[in-house]
Parts: structure tokens; C-alpha cells; sequence
């Protein structure tokens, strides 16, 4: 952590004057579940991508590929698992409720004490 | 050329709003405020400001309007009273700890319950730990030269704070005065161009505002806010010298009327005042040596100023218009900051507190004269009869 500063030298009222510096705000901490890929193939639509809040979606623009996930920022909303298609058509032709774990899923949220590489 | 107007409290200051011609007001009405930004829509309307007047669904809104304005970098202004005040509550903290300098004209009502619509200073007396300047004006002319001077205290570098100027409901912005309106142009060039330092409209310097500050910073950020009120008590007197010269007035931190040579003061805010001074010729008529003590800054508090005021007198009555239920003896708010910095300045002079007016009941000058009789036996003996009396309330 860098060393912090006194009330002197920081902007006034709480200010961020630079810009895009949420990244160097190591938020992986907060997460209590991680979002892993399962077993359904990724289609590389990008929905993930798009509703991320923390841009935590990794992906190669020129190839079009979706990547993973940045762990170092990613809090473990889930958005991603929700948006998902592949998850949703999964869902449906398993015809039963499918647990957010669930290894038949594209992308799966599992619980941090529980995930084993 | 200054001239002459029959106005009232409420007309005054939205002329002076109309001669500042901010950049955005948001206000929702709510008596006796309503009749400022009345007059005020009336000269947007007209054509005679060039101001986003925002009428919103809420006070919550009008202020929250007031902040998001602020922060884009615009002059920005906003009235209200009591209830009003109290739905503003969370942004009025957040427009003073977001460092943003909106001028809010406050005309002073009882707080509900029950329900009241008439003067006493239970709104006013509730913010003054939120990290707002807080000035008072004892009648139409102060009310209207105090909101001029707050855009520059506001706006002041070494301040960027919020101001809140206070007139009593009804008795001040209701009533009709002879008010010394002074030339458009003097205003404008008084108040100047507006040039904020971090707009977050500046799409070349990206910004934010109000992010999450935890354990690590929050408390950095909140002594910034001490330095900033510890500037505004010299900045205030800076833009007060400022506008005595330009338009001939006496504007201090306090007024002292006839207190040189005083044995007994009172001290009192707003209308009151105004009323105590007529108390004070007469008892001066009669050989009494009594005088007056009008705070006109409240926030940032002057205390040593105040000291050194009364420091002389051998007793003094605060009388106010609010009552800070279950602090000490159940006093008043003004009593109570004033008595500590007397005794922590090391000055031990008998106090007492007299709360009035609460929910509009009049105050009349024989009430104010049993204040000073009463402070003039207690300097004979030097005792204290009763540390807290509700003025003319019945048993």
C-alpha cells in the first residue's frame, strides 16, 4: 500500500482529479464469489463484456475473444453469469433449477472458500 | 446610483439574486420562504436572468439539484425554511463535505410538532454542526447585503464552503422596509465572475465527486473542512471591508450597539435585535448603563471576538430563539457556546439564558426590558438568579 498522505497534500472534499484510477484499487478483495468458466462453451458475444460495472471482463478485441476474468478488480457481482446466453440456454434445457455453481454452466459463480483450481 | 425601495425581506434578497444572476436555482416553496423564489421565477420569467431556474418535486431534490449544479461548476442559490431545511438534511451535509459554495437563503420557522409556520430558529440552530457558514440579518437591508457578501465567502479559494443567510419568518421577510438597493452594476462587479476551480464539466480534466472514502482518507477530509472554516472567520471580514467601502456600511463579525460603556448586554440575533435596541435607548434614557451584543456570524463561531466584546460587562443575558432540549439546564444553543468561551477565555462574568419567541409568540420591548432589570440586579449582586428562564411562557 502506499504510503498515505496528509490532509494537506490530497484534494479537498474527497476529489478524484485523476482520471482512471479505480484500477490501481485492488477491489478483488471484496469478492465473495469468483466468477469460472464451466463446462458450456463460451460464444464470444461480448454481453459479459458489455454489463461488467468494474470492466473485469478480459477480452482481445482484434480476434474477438473473450479471455477470462480480472480477479485483481472483479468483486464477484455476477452480472456476468446473469447476462450470459450460454448460462440461460443451460437453464433451460436442464429443465430444473440450476445452482450458480453449477459445473454444466458457461460461466459459474463459486463461492471463494469453495473454489479449488 | 443606489436607490431607495418599500421591500420586503424575501423582495430583497431575490433582488439580490436577480442583480447576482446565478447560474442555476432550485427550490421548492415552503412558507415563509415561497415568496423569494415567487419573485425570483418572476424575473426569469421576465427575461432578466439568464438563470436554469429548477423547479423540483422535493427540498431533498432542490438541494441535491444545488450540489450536482455546484459541482459542474456553476453560481448556485437556493432558499427554504425549517421543514424545508430538515428534508434537506442529507445533502445539506453533503454540499458543505463536497466543498461546494451554494448560497441558501434561509428565513427561519419553527420546526414541527405541531405544525407552525411562524419565526423561531430551531431550523437554523439544527445545522450548525453540518458544515455551513451561517449568517444572521437583523432586517431586510442585512438580509439583502449579507446574501451579496456570501457569494464571495462561498467562493472564497481558501473557503469553498456553503452559506446559509438567515432572516426571521414573516417578522423580516414579510415585512415591508425601506431597503437601499445598490446599483446592478456595483453588485455584479462585487460578486465578480464565478471561476471554479474543479467543474466536472472540464471534459479535458476528468473528475469525481463524493467517491467512497473510507477509514484511510475520510478524516483527512473532514480536517480539511476545519482549515476552511478557520479561513472563513478571516475571509468574512475581508469581504465585509470590502463592501463597507464600496457601498458605505459597518459589517463586522458582530454589531455592538452602545456596549463601550455598558455595565449589562444582551446578546441576540436577527429581528430581535433590532427591538432591543429601542430597549436600550430607553434605558439609556433613564441613566442605565445597558448595551447590545448582535451576532452576525454564527458559523464559523468568533468566539475570542466575542470574549474580548464582553469581557468588560459585569453580566450578560443571551436570549434565544431555540432551545437545545436535553443539553445543559435545557439552554439555548447560542447560551451555551458563548458561556463556554467565556469561562475557557478565562472570563467569569454572571450568565444567563432567556429563551423567547419560540413558534412565532411576539417579543415585546417591556419582555426584553425584565431581561436587563434582571441582568442589572445580578451585576449588583453578582448572583445569578436562574441560569435558564422561558421568557413569557405560562404557567
Amino acid at each position: 500500500m502506499a504510503e498515505l498522505k496528509g490532509w494537506r497534500d490530497i484534494p479537498i472534499g474527497g476529489m478524484i482529479l485523476e482520471a482512471g484510477n479505480a484500477v490501481q484499487y485492488p477491489t478483488g478483495t471484496w469478492r465473495a464469489f469468483r466468477p469460472v468458466f464451466g463446462e458450456a462453451k463460451c460464444i464470444h458475444c461480448f454481453t459479459c463484456w458489455l454489463y461488467c460495472p468494474d470492466s473485469s471482463i478480459l477480452v482481445d478485441p482484434e480476434n474477438e475473444k473473450m479471455l477470462g476474468f480480472d480477479l485483481e478488480h472483479c468483486k464477484g457481482c455476477g452480472i456476468c453469469a446473469a447476462v450470459c446466453p450460454v448460462n440461460a440456454k443451460v437453464q433451460r434445457e436442464a429443465g430444473e433449477t440450476v445452482e450458480r455453481d453449477d459445473p454444466r454452466l458457461c460461466i459459474r459463480m463459486v463461492e471463494e472458500g469453495k473454489f479449488q483450481e | 446610483m443606489s436607490k431607495f425601495e418599500a421591500l420586503t425581506g424575501n423582495d430583497a434578497v431575490a433582488t439580490a439574486m436577480r442583480q447576482i444572476n446565478p447560474d442555476v436555482v432550485a427550490a421548492y416553496p415552503i412558507t415563509p420562504q415561497t415568496s423569494t423564489v415567487q419573485k425570483f421565477s418572476e424575473f426569469v420569467a421576465d427575461g432578466l436572468v439568464d438563470t436554469e431556474f429548477v423547479t423540483v418535486e422535493s427540498e431533498h431534490s432542490a438541494m441535491s439539484a444545488c450540489v450536482g449544479a455546484a459541482a459542474a461548476g456553476a453560481r448556485v442559490m437556493t432558499a427554504t425554511s425549517a421543514n424545508g431545511l430538515a428534508l434537506m438534511w442529507e445533502i445539506v451535509y453533503i454540499a458543505a463535505s463536497n466543498r461546494l459554495p451554494i448560497v441558501m437563503s434561509l428565513v427561519n420557522r419553527a420546526l414541527s410538532a405541531p405544525i407552525n409556520i411562524h419565526c423561531d430558529h430551531s431550523d437554523v440552530m439544527g445545522m450548525r454542526d453540518s458544515g455551513w457558514i451561517i449568517l444572521f440579518s437583523e432586517n431586510a437591508q442585512e438580509a439583502y447585503d449579507n446574501f451579496i457578501q456570501a457569494v464571495r465567502i462561498a467562493e472564497h479559494p481558501d473557503v469553498l464552503l456553503p452559506v446559509a443567510v438567515c432572516q426571521d419568518g414573516f417578522i423580516t421577510s414579510h415585512g415591508m422596509e425601506r431597503v437601499e438597493i445598490y446599483d446592478d452594476d456595483e453588485v455584479k462587479a462585487f460578486v465578480g465572475e464565478y471561476r471554479p476551480q474543479w467543474s466536472i464539466l472540464d471534459i479535458d480534466h476528468p473528475k469525481t465527486y463524493g467517491p467512497l472514502d473510507f477509514y484511510d482518507y475520510y478524516y483527512e477530509h473532514k480536517r480539511q473542512q476545519v482549515e476552511a472554516m478557520e479561513n472563513a472567520l478571516r475571509v468574512i471580514q475581508e469581504v465585509a471591508e470590502e463592501f463597507n467601502r464600496k457601498f458605505n456600511r459597518t459589517y463586522g463579525l458582530f454589531e455592538a450597539y452602545r456596549l463601550d460603556d455598558a455595565e449589562v448586554a444582551v446578546v441576540v440575533v436577527n429581528s430581535t435585535a433590532g427591538t432591543a435596541k429601542a430597549v436600550v435607548d430607553q434605558l439609556r434614557a433613564e441613566g442605565l448603563r445597558v448595551g447590545l451584543l448582535k451576532p452576525r456570524v454564527f458559523r464559523p463561531f468568533p468566539a475570542k471576538e466575542l470574549v474580548d466584546a464582553l469581557r468588560h460587562l459585569k453580566a450578560v443575558a443571551v436570549m434565544d430563539r431555540a432551545i437545545s432540549f436535553g443539553s445543559m439546564n435545557n439552554a439555548s444553543p447560542l447560551f451555551l457556546e458563548l458561556a463556554a468561551a467565556m469561562t475557557l477565555h478565562g472570563v467569569q462574568i454572571p450568565m444567563a439564558d432567556y429563551v423567547f419567541g419560540l413558534g412565532g409568540r411576539d417579543i415585546l420591548p417591556r419582555e426584553i426590558e425584565s431581561v436587563y432589570r434582571d441582568m442589572l440586579r445580578t451585576a449588583e449582586t453578582g448572583q445569578v438568579e436562574r441560569m435558564v428562564t422561558y421568557l413569557s411562557v405560562r404557567e
